[in-house]
């Protein structure tokens, strides 16, 4: 029973727990074990909110006793990446320079998942302040991917790839500011959107880099995915950049494309997202997502946005010179870590000590590469620059947009690396959001989807799916469509897609099974 | 501290260069909330409960613009004859201060709402200049912190700092000048006379308190001295804490003779911020900064541009009110003022008290005797401006309708309105608390009269023969016996039907 609850997506849980055939309390109680028994391994949750979830559960199910309406996704568990402030439960947005915060307000996405019924589980591991593509930042250690415990699970938002990948949650939300959905997505064999920036509110998401984070939903499931999405996305007043645009159709296009049919679908391949430093076992898969969608009857050509090479430089003078001004707040005045306030120091000497060690190194890189970027004589050339790239971009989507419906490549060039393969070089590490930067510095939405696994070392790959703004639903429509296909190539460890099957690492036949087993000592 | 010996005679500094001066003006505007956030925009209330996650920085918070605070700074802008921007942005000026809740100050930079304008400045002997206006633009106000522990209040010496961020938010206009050069001797004049007609215009818009006293008017005067041998532009210093239309005069005075000394001796200017000292006058450097400031601007990613539309500026352009120098215009017109008059009654601060209790219900000329005689030496002697007086043109409008309809005499009319400065209430409180009312039973005044007449019968006589005007020596024996509550008016019409 509890391995068919957390197996579940969350539309099955959905269903089961409104017709009152189980209820939300046992659900979460299910996924409370499994993150008890899990966690000490995969490091998911920085904070587990036991008492929460099990109020939260107990409420939805009344409603349903009592006959409510209740919204679609209510009484379904979610694990909730701990950049999202949450009233009166801890938010560390994985930095020391936040332990102990409890924050007086809950984030808009917070507020809505639970206007929704919604249970939060908890809040997951991430890179500081969202800084990194592989949950090492986290200053309270790393999360490890259930497919693979030496591995990483992506980052920022390895937490909550992970704990859907370990099946402690069947719903999570990221942030992704140039791939922290989408690359722990593809690493973990998940499905992870990015949505048009100004889809779904900041307000209450701790700043990395403002003009491009954009929270969004994580699921094992597309369908699970839409419907998430739609909970979460509005308009919202208290985020001036928020769009005031109804919310894009992505549950009826998720379930439009179970048809399968693609015909007349305009797919470019961004002809950029290839080559060197990708990795064979990535691209093969990624040609074979190419040619089954072409038998679908997808229209597929080559497409080329030259500015998307020089996205990646782009994004690194942009995301620190936000950083630097974002972070300069966390200054020991008024909340979180206070260090050498002993009554003999300048206010400027316990702002200083603070935030020496209260940062990461990688936190302390981006704030100082910022801090020269936007200084007087540099700004021209660097932060300027980088917004000229960041319009070229845009033209480039723009311009590819005219003649396809959408746009594919790999998520990532690799899968998960090992945890501490390339924690000493910064720029190895930043090569990992190469494909997925492009979407955030246009604003457009971006969706990984599972595309099936590297036949080198058996992980999981990502296939990338952009649209146009506002046009979420486009990419919804279109993995779908792929799906037959991609279970005809007989990788079944992405039939999580179908809300079926589900990522089960233990049932994974061929490659390193062993070290997923790892995970196993489940019901 | 800067001795006089540092100092050059200052009719030598005009001889030998050219002042030149930028006026920087901050105003806070008396909207409802907060620029960025719902907060009420509030003084004076337990520290840190006017705050909410965005004006206290908290992480996650975002900004959302006052739409009232944007209109506020448009209509400030088409009254400084500026152009109002199709398309602005705000900015952050970023540098730690614990003051200032995200350590960055959102503001406007590159891109002000409202840029090119001009004032009209009428000085103290009619002559008027024209003051060009840089800019006009949006920013927050910082929070407050109290310095416990030490001697002075200042950060030197104390042993720790509370803070306060109530104010933290409040929206500011900051209005900056053009260089204003050519003003010659008349320099400090120009500066006071520049901020006080932008406090009338601030005031008439109805947009800020503009009360120099309590912060919602802040003046920063940039002063630089140019050689008059080579006319190259000298280096300025900005002087902030200038809390009074006067200190902004003095300070101007002040600094100009401070730099021409430190460059006759040789030395040259610092380019610095220095503090105006109020009580000696003199201004005196800014803590020194060990690196140059670089606030690294950059365009602010939590707000939208703002675009307003131009149907929307030519609706706001409507809705200015007719302006300090427009309604002195019209007044001078109607009510036949000559020029000096006018200037008169502007130079005094009294012309808009007048207006205003001519409104109130008095009639002009009424209504200036009091404010130009009687409330000005009240003032002068209580060493207060005219319209810091603590009494409003209503209630001068209502000791005019008491005196008019007999209840006061003019004497009793004068200890009315001393009774309202001193705080005892409204005029007709202090009448009823006091016990003053005129006399004005007649057959008490009619005796009192007889009196008189048997007492003056040759005056009486002349009275009786036609010489009406010799009435007023028994007005006046009357008024002194009843000790002034009498009506000097009805005396008189009682003394003349005796004496027909
Ligand atoms: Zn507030």
């Amino acid at each position: 029973m509890t391995n068919d609850l957390i197996h579940a997506t969350a539309a099955e849980l959905a269903a089961k727990i409104h017709s009152g055939e189980i209820s939300s309390v046992e659900v979460t109680q299910a996924h409370l074990d499994r993150i008890a028994e899990t966690d000490g391994k995969v490091n998911a949750f920085l904070h587990v909110d036991t008492e929460g979830a099990l109020a939260q559960a107990r409420k939805v199910d009344e409603d349903v006793k009592a006959g409510k309406v209740v919204s679609p996704l209510a009484g379904v568990p979610l694990a909730l990446k701990d950049v999202m402030t949450t009233e009166g439960v801890p938010t560390t947005v994985g930095s020391k320079i936040l332990e102990g915060w409890l924050p007086p307000y809950d984030a808009t996405v917070t507020r809505k998942l639970k206007e929704a019924g919604v249970v939060i589980l908890g809040k997951t591991n991430m890179d500081e302040f969202a800084m990194g593509s592989s949950t090492e930042n986290s200053a309270y250690g790393p999360t490890h991917n259930p497919w693979d415990l030496e591995r990483i699970p992506g980052g920022s938002g390895g937490g909550s790839s992970a704990a859907l990948a370990a099946h402690q949650a069947p719903l999570a939300i990221g942030t992704d500011t140039g791939g922290s959905i989408r690359q722990p997505g593809a690493v973990t064999g998940t499905v992870g959107v990015k949505p048009t920036y100004g889809g779904v509110s900041r307000y209450g998401l701790v700043a990395f880099s403002s003009s491009l984070d954009q929270a969004g939903p994580c699921a094992r499931t597309v369908l699970d995915a839409a419907l998430l999405h739609e909970i979460i996305a509005g308009y919202d007043e208290m985020d001036s950049t928020s769009i005031n645009a109804p919310v894009p159709p992505v549950v009826a296009a998720a379930r439009e494309g179970q048809n399968g049919d693609l015909s007349g679908l305009r797919v470019g391949v961004v002809t950029q997202f290839s080559g060197e430093g990708y990795q064979q076992g990535v691209l093969r898969s990624f040609e074979a997502a190419v040619s089954q969608l072409k038998e679908l009857g997808a229209e597929i050509a080559d497409v080329s946005c030259p500015s998307f090479d020089y996205a990646l430089p782009a994004y690194y003078l942009i995301a620190p010179s936000e950083c630097s001004s974002n972070l300069a707040r966390f200054d020991a005045m008024r909340y979180g870590l206070r260090v050498g306030d002993d009554g003999t120091r300048s206010t400027e000497e316990v702002m200083s000590l603070t935030r020496e060690a209260g940062f990461g190194p990688e936190v302390k890189r981006r704030i100082m590469i910022g801090t020269y970027a936007l200084s007087s004589g540099y700004y021209d050339a660097y932060y300027g620059s980088a917004q000229k790239v960041r319009t070229l971009i845009t033209q480039d989507f723009a311009k590819a947009f005219e003649n396809f419906d959408v746009l594919i490549s790999p998520t990532t060039p690799t899968t998960a690396f090992k945890i501490g393969e390339r924690a000493n070089d910064p720029m190895a590490m930043y090569k990992a959001d190469l494909c997925t930067i492009p979407a955030n510095l246009a604003g457009t939405p971006a969706m990984s989807v599972p595309s099936g696994l590297s036949d080198e070392d058996g992980m999981p790959v990502g296939l990338q799916i952009m649209a146009p703004a506002l046009q979420d639903h486009r990419m919804y429509a279109s993995p779908r469509r792929t799906r037959p296909r991609v279970a005809g190539l007989g990788v079944r460890r992405c039939e999580h897609q179908e809300g079926q099957g589900l990522p089960r690492p233990r049932r994974r036949r061929g490659g390193s099974r062993g070290r997923v087993l790892g995970l196993q000592g489940r019901p | 501290m800067t001795s006089l010996a540092e100092l050059m005679d200052y009719d030598e500094v005009i001889e030998k260069y050219d002042p030149v001066l930028g006026l920087e003006v901050h105003v806070e505007l008396h909207t409802n909330t907060k620029m960025f956030c719902g907060c009420a925009n509030e003084f004076g209330g337990e520290p840190n409960t006017n705050t909410c996650p965005t004006c206290l920085g908290l992480p996650g918070s975002l900004p959302v613009v006052n739409g009232k605070a944007v209109e506020s700074a448009i209509r400030i802008g088409l009254a400084l004859n500026c152009e109002i921007a199709e398309w602005c942005r705000f900015a952050r000026k970023n540098y730690f201060y614990p003051d200032m809740p995200k350590n960055f100050q959102t503001s406007q930079y590159d891109e002000p709402i409202a840029f090119n304008g001009w004032l009209d400045v009428t000085l103290d002997d009619g002559e008027i200049i024209r003051v060009e206006i840089e800019r006009a633009h949006m920013e927050e106000d910082t929070g407050k912190s109290l310095h416990v522990g030490g001697a002075t209040g200042r950060i030197h010496g104390a042993e720790h700092s509370l803070l306060d961020y109530n104010r933290a938010g409040v929206p500011l206009i900051e209005i900056v000048t053009k260089m204003i050069p050519g003003t010659g001797k008349r320099a400090p004049e120009v500066a006071r006379a520049y901020v006080t007609a932008l406090r009338d215009l601030l005031k008439a818009l109805d947009v800020s308190d503009v009360r120099m006293d309590q912060g919602s008017l802040r003046c920063d005067a940039n002063v630089s001295l140019s050689p008059k041998t080579t006319g190259a532009l000298g280096t300025r210093t900005e002087t902030k804490n200038v809390n009074s239309l006067r200190s902004v005069e003095r300070a101007v005075r002040f600094e100009m003779t401070r730099q021409a000394a430190v460059l006759e001796s040789g030395g040259s200017v610092t380019q610095e911020t220095r503090h105006f000292d109020e009580s000696s006058g003199s201004t005196s450097p800014g803590r020194k900064k060990e690196t140059a400031e670089d606030y690294r601007y950059f365009p602010e990613p939590d707000l939208v541009p703002i675009a307003p539309s131009r149907e929307w500026v030519e609706e706001l352009r409507g809705t200015l009110p007719e302006l300090p120098w427009e309604r002195r215009a019209r007044i001078q017109k109607e009510w036949n003022l000559t020029d000096e008059v006018l200037r008169d009654l502007v130079n005094a601060n009294a012309l808009d008290l007048i207006i205003a209790t001519v409104e109130a219900g008095a009639k002009p000329d009424e209504a200036r005797s009091w404010w130009v005689s009687y409330l000005a030496q009240q003032a002068n002697s209580k060493g207060v401006e005219l319209p810091d007086l603590a009494i409003t043109p209503a209630q001068v409008a209502r000791v005019i309708e008491l005196v008019n309809s007999g209840t006061l005499t003019n004497k009793l009319a004068r200890e009315v309105v001393n009774g309202v400065l001193e705080g005892e209430g409204s005029a007709d409180d202090v009448i009823e608390k006091r016990g003053l009312k005129v006399v004005s039973d007649d057959s008490a005044l009619e005796k009192a009269v007889d009196e008189a007449l048997a007492a003056q019968p040759d005056v009486a006589q002349k009275i009786r023969d036609g010489k009406v005007q010799a009435a007023g020596a028994i007005v006046g024996a009357v008024m002194k016996a009843t000790k002034g509550q009498a009506d000097a008016a009805r005396v008189r019409e009682i003394v003349l039907a005796r004496c027909s």
